[in-house]
């Protein structure tokens, strides 16, 4: 499995640590109720398809991806730096 | 007093050579990691250029010659190697002396690209890792600098607490590439 981080191109997925879902970007007001904090930390989407999801360039560059995979087939769709993206 | 006798990170392990391929340890000077702060690179890379005439290199290239290099080291990261910063470059960022910190060693010979493809999950290629690329990749587990800075050399940089484990790696891919003849 390949990763194109945007930096260094197109990297083996060995070069990468895995994080999570990419919801963990879009953070809850601190003042927000506990129910929307449980969800936030607890309660994650499990799709067989494309999911958004966090990866890290530990050996690499160091950034924080958004990466788009397909859990299905592993076929990646693309990846963009995580503070470039869309929260 | 005791005298204490400095010792380089490859002391007793360097130089090696096996069939054409020579690994020996570099003294690239001071190690100087350089960070802008938030949207001062632009004035950052004019400091350099002013007082070093070194170009600050784009991801994955290295600017300057023997004994005065930038090269980059990551997201928004440049190293340093070779002079002393000049003081006006701490107005536009973070400068980190990392001289202690790293192993540098040189993989010199035809079979420098064999050997390293061994250990690397990077395309070495000559058509696609040219003369004044780097990059931040792995060797085995570790994670390390690696510039092309001649035809058939390359520099590594690994951290020093690993420099034992950097040598052993090189020389067992050294010698198997050897081997094969």
């Amino acid at each position: 499995m390949r990763i194109p981080c945007p930096i260094c191109g197109a990297r083996d997925r060995r070069e990468f640590y895995y994080q999570g879902a990419a919801s963990m970007l879009a953070r809850p007001d601190p003042g927000a109720e506990p129910e929307v904090w449980d969800a936030y930390l607890h309660l994650r989407d499990n799709p067989a398809g494309e999911t958004r999801e966090l990866w890290y360039h530990a050996s690499g560059c160091g950034a924080w991806l958004v990466v788009t995979r397909d859990t299905v087939t592993h076929d990646i769709a693309g990846a963009e730096l995580a503070s470039e993206g869309t929260r | 007093m005791v005298e204490l006798a400095a010792l380089s990170p490859c002391a007793g392990l360097l130089p090696i050579a096996h069939g054409d391929v020579t690994l020996s340890e570099v003294d690239l000077g001071q190690i100087t990691l350089m960070r802008p702060w938030a949207g001062r690179q632009a004035d950052l890379a004019a400091a350099l250029k002013d007082a070093h005439g070194l170009a600050w290199p784009a991801p994955g290239r290295a600017t300057g010659r023997a004994g005065q290099r930038a090269i980059w080291f990551g997201l928004d990261q440049v190293v340093l190697a070779g002079p002393s910063p000049d003081p006006a470059l701490a107005s536009f960022g973070a400068l980190v002396d990392q001289s202690d910190g790293w192993a540098v060693v040189r993989l010199e010979g035809e079979g420098a690209i064999a050997v390293l493809s061994r250990l690397v999950p990077i395309d070495l290629r000559p058509s696609v890792f040219k003369r004044g690329h780097t990059a931040r990749t792995q060797l085995q587990h570790m994670p390390v600098s690696l510039s092309k800075l001649g035809d058939r050399a390359f520099v590594i940089m690994g951290a020093r607490s690993m420099a034992q484990t950097l040598v052993e790696d090189l020389k067992t891919a050294m010698a198997g590439v050897a081997a094969r003849g």
